[in-house]
């Protein structure tokens, strides 16, 4: 029953997706230490690079809830999953193009579930594993990420208040270097696990492992590769919204969210909850807001990226739906074939358009004047 | 089956506070106690960004809060891998 040809295809898919997941959320991690100056942007893209690779290694509780927790693992083909990969990589570039910082991991889930669901059905879902890992999570995450972060950002400036200013900034630069890294850890620890979960489903509906196998070695290494170097690459556009939109940062409240972050995603991920770093980051970005006196938070950039959150799983699993549609009429490995070919070219596409409003590390920094891309392009500016 | 797992939940929360925020709590008491001394604010100017105060019990409880800090984070990665390997080896 196995088709060698299309698991590999499926399986380069999958890492490029883990390639895109690396660089969209490379803003997770690093956004706050890049806005406040406590890394020059190129070393803590490098930095986040290495420590994804390491986190990828640390557990694979999630990849276990990916695998085998959401749909059924029987019903699922290689047709299915390669039509999820491709949602979830449509839907993720498309937010990437805007800056919104929306959840690779729901992308990804989301359309999974789709094909999943235009091939065989409603009923080939594990609704309750969708719901009770997935979907309540996502809503939870973030307050409680806020929460956190909150508490950590009020201690932190009573703790402090009797520094001066340029001293308290220095030594809370050097602690956001720490707290940046155990992110970029936590990271690899939940997100490259979703891809190795990915590959591990289509292993099984290949038949090549037995179901509810656990991640082989080399899945584990590949994924753990592919996340660091998207990391590495860098997903300036988000950074930039991360780092200037939504809150102006200083350098304690960027350790109160950073830490709020990996405290919550580490501890998640050892619990098999596939939630979006993303999300996360974001709670706790608004929750340093919410925790300093006359800080900011700048609600209508928060209640776009909701917005986008709102319609990342739907979307995402309509695009997948399609996909199947797509190759299931065409038929077989031609089939996925034209499906993975309008993906490369789609891609190509947005990364064209992208080019006319760059962001990169150069810029990501400028005066936030309410888009993506800087107003005006500063040749100049660090 | 429950929706939502009160037990994973509570933890989360629980120990998301204690690392999360109590951790970040410690490392600005070091950072506050490393600059307590003779050189504060006063001597230094009010713009300065010394950290080191130069009191040597400031010091010694700086260096105690960081190690405390640090031996959480290598503890906690330890535990998240621990239960991200169960003992069910392949």
């Amino acid at each position: 029953m196995g088709n060698d040809t299309v698991l590999v295809l499926v399986v380069i898919t999958a890492l490029g997706f883990d390639f895109t997941n690396g660089f969209h959320d490379t803003g997770n991690a690093m956004a706050t230490s890049i806005a406040t100056g406590a890394l020059p942007p190129r070393i803590a893209v490098a930095v986040s690079g290495v420590l994804n690779f390491v986190g990828a290694f640390l557990s694979l509780a999630v990849a276990a809830t990916i695998a085998s927790g959401l749909v059924d693992t029987k019903l699922v083909t290689l047709t299915v999953v390669a039509a999820g990969l491709t949602g979830g990589i449509i839907w993720n570039l498309l937010t990437w193009l805007f800056g919104i910082p929306s959840s690779s991991s729901h992308a990804l889930i989301g359309g999974v579930i789709g094909s999943t669901m235009a091939a065989s059905g409603g009923s080939a879902v594990l609704w309750h594993g969708l719901v009770s890992k997935v979907i309540i999570p996502a809503v939870m995450s973030p307050v409680i990420a806020a929460l956190v972060a909150a508490a950590g950002t009020w201690s932190l400036y009573r703790i402090s208040r009797s520094m001066t200013s340029a001293a308290r900034g220095h030594g809370f630069r050097i602690g956001q270097i720490g707290s940046a890294c155990m992110v970029s850890l936590a990271h690899g620890t939940n997100d490259a696990q979703k891809t190795m979960g990915v590959i591990t489903l289509a292993l099984i509906a290949n038949g090549t492992l037995a179901a509810k196998s656990n991640a082989p070695f080399w899945v584990i290494l590949a994924c753990a590769l592919a996340i660091s170097i998207g990391t590495y690459v860098g997903g300036w556009r988000v950074i930039r919204t991360l780092g200037k939109g939504l809150v102006e940062i200083e350098s304690p409240q960027g350790m109160a969210a950073e830490s709020s972050s990996a405290a919550i995603i580490l501890l998640s991920s050892s619990f098999g909850y596939s939630l979006s770093t993303t999300h996360v980051a974001t709670g706790s970005i608004i929750g340093t807001g919410l925790g300093k006196k006359g800080a900011e938070v700048r609600w209508n950039v928060a209640g776009r990226m909701a917005t986008a959150w709102l319609f990342t799983l739907p979307s995402a699993a309509l695009v997948g739906a399609a996909a199947y549609g797509l190759a299931y009429g065409i038929g077989g490995t031609a089939g996925v074939l034209v499906d993975l070919i309008l993906l490369a070219a789609l891609c190509g596409l947005i990364y064209y358009r992208s080019r006319s409003t760059k962001v990169d590390h150069k810029n990501v920094n400028a005066e936030w004047g309410g888009t993506v891309a800087p107003v005006e392009p500063e040749p100049a500016a660090a | 089956m429950s929706w939502i797992n009160l037990n994973a939940l509570w933890k989360i929360v629980v120990f998301g506070l204690i690392a999360g925020a109590g951790l970040p709590a410690i490392f600005a008491a070091g950072m506050f106690s490393l600059s307590r001394g003779p050189r504060t604010a006063q001597t230094a100017g009010a713009d300065s960004d010394v950290l080191v105060g130069g009191s040597v019990v400031g010091m010694a409880v700086a260096v105690l809060c960081f190690l405390v800090v640090l031996a959480a984070i290598g503890w906690g990665v330890y535990e998240v891998y621990q239960i991200g390997h169960p003992a069910t080896h392949k």
